[in-house]
């Protein structure tokens, strides 16, 4: 007992604000919402047979973001970004419910063209994954594919443009015709990101794309994922929380696949609102 | 490195409260005096500042150290960052102790005259704000934190009867101008005291709530 008790009881008491939401309480808190969303995504289940991955996600992508999504293996993360362009449909015995919508159109109906959407909804991977061709091919292969261009002369300016992008032209407009599989890692990886934007997508998803990658090549990504927010939307899956905090404008947190929390990333990591989000990212479990 | 992380906050902490519980024990030894105790705690206080000041350094360092080593988030975060405001706030109320005791002993040294009032109500409403801002800090306690307000509130009240009461001493006794001006001053350290507990206290409300209050509450 403190010489103030007596004292203390005479005054109003404040009420303690904000507390930290129960570890128990799975409703997910924060901004999952935005005015402004390209994609959204509406009580999104995700089943690989009789077990379920993800449940009843609800959240919004929006233009010009870049959301980051995080939690302990195991938690969702990386498949629930992997419904986000129906990369799921290529595992027998994943199903997935709910709605997810692009601008609007629902990318799970029946009549959208899978291979499109894939080009609308880029992905760049943890290994980097170049095919075994020359870096010009690399990024030459997808707008050929896709009908983007009937010319050589518009295939190379898509080329060089898609290289600037990704901030790969300086390094390699002298060897265009060596294997992408010769460049570093780092670089290898923004060959992937350069694919990926040639098609002209609208999002760009990525799943831990700096694992495999040195901090200085790390760097180089992170840079560019910031320039192209400008012209694209992002979402990446990363395990390195000073990653999510450096690049995204929101992050969400998932846990046993549950969305636990989303937030704008500046006060989820000073002020996040749940106990598990908290004991996540302050390193007491995971 | 989590366990280690872990076990470098909580060193932290513990050394913290050293400084904390030396602090406190400071002030209450350069208030002691106001009562007629022995001058020999005076001495201590004004000799061993140079402890606060070196502890005071070799908090920041660590968490200096833990903020490049570590990077913390969240509740990890904010309390590193109040635990470096709260630091440097506790070595100023230091300083203020050895002000104190200078003033105390020079008025017991040159003069005959008793102390012009009694401190000693104000000193114990410091030294409970001091201890309540320490406890808050141990308990995360933004409530108790709060009430630290309010009591600034009625030490700002007592500096400036104490202004008036030295005024009037000062008309009738103007031969003992130097002594009156010292406790007047006396009142000033303390009430100095008390408002960087009110920081300490909003430094705490930052660290459990994350809200910003400096000012809010004048």
């Amino acid at each position: 007992m403190g010489l103030y008790r007596p004292f203390a009881e005479l005054q109003n008491m404040t009420t303690s604000e904000s507390q930290l939401i129960s570890r128990d309480d799975r409703q997910t808190v924060g901004e999952q919402f935005v005015e402004d969303a390209r994609m959204t995504c509406r009580d999104v289940n995700v089943f690989y047979g009789e077990k379920q991955a993800v449940q009843n996600v609800s959240i919004d992508i929006g233009r010009h973001e870049v959301l980051a999504m995080i939690g302990p293996s195991g938690c969702g993360k990386s498949t629930f970004l992997r419904c986000l362009n129906r990369m799921n449909d290529t595992i027998d015995i994943c199903r997935v419910t709910g709605e997810i919508t692009l601008d609007g159109n629902n990318i799970y109906d029946k009549n959208i063209d899978i291979v499109s959407l894939r080009a609308l909804i880029g992905m760049v991977f943890q290994k980097p994954n170049p095919f075994p061709k020359s870096i010009y091919d690399n990024i030459a292969y997808g707008p050929t594919i896709h009908g983007l261009t009937d010319s050589n002369s518009e295939l190379d300016a898509i080329v060089e443009s898609s290289l600037v992008k990704a901030g790969l032209w300086d390094e390699v407009k002298d060897r265009l015709d060596q294997p992408g599989t010769g460049l570093s890692g780092g670089q290898q990886q923004r060959l992937c990101i350069a694919r990926a934007i040639a098609v002209e997508p609208e999002v760009i998803l990525m799943d831990e794309p700096c694992s495999a990658l040195d901090p200085i090549a790390t760097a180089k990504v992170e840079e560019l994922i910031a320039e192209l927010r400008r012209q694209y939307t992002i979402v990446i899956v990363t395990h390195n929380m000073q990653q999510a905090a450096r690049v995204s404008q929101r992050t969400a947190y998932f846990h046993l696949g549950d969305l636990i929390e989303v937030g704008y990333t500046d006060k989820l990591f000073t002020t996040p609102r749940h106990q598990l989000t908290e004991d996540y990212i302050t390193g007491r479990f995971g | 490195m989590h366990h280690n992380y872990q076990k470098q906050i909580e060193k932290l902490r513990e050394k913290f409260l050293t400084l904390g519980s030396i602090v406190e024990d400071r002030v209450r030894k350069a208030c002691s005096a106001f009562n007629g105790d022995s001058l020999e705690d005076i001495e201590m206080v004004i000799k061993s500042d140079y402890e606060i000041d070196e502890m005071e350094v070799e908090i920041e360092e660590e968490c200096l150290k833990i903020l490049a080593l570590y990077q913390p988030v969240a509740s990890d975060l904010r309390f590193i960052i109040a635990l470096i405001k709260i630091n440097s706030e506790m070595e100023r109320i230091g300083d203020y102790a050895v002000k104190i005791a200078m003033r105390v002993k020079f008025i017991s040294e040159h003069s005959t005259l008793l102390f012009p009032m009694d401190y000693t109500p104000m000193a114990e409403k410091v030294i409970t704000m001091l201890k309540m801002s320490l406890d808050a800090l141990v308990d995360k306690d933004a409530d108790l934190a709060h009430r630290i307000f309010i009591l600034d509130d009625e030490v700002d009240a007592m500096r400036n009867k104490a202004y008036d009461i030295i005024k009037k001493q000062l008309r009738k006794q103007p031969e003992h101008a130097g002594c009156l001006l010292n406790g007047y001053l006396l009142a000033r350290h303390l009430e100095r005291i008390a408002d960087r507990a009110t920081n300490i206290a909003e430094e705490i409300i930052y660290m459990v709530h994350g809200d910003i209050v400096r000012g809010e509450h004048n």
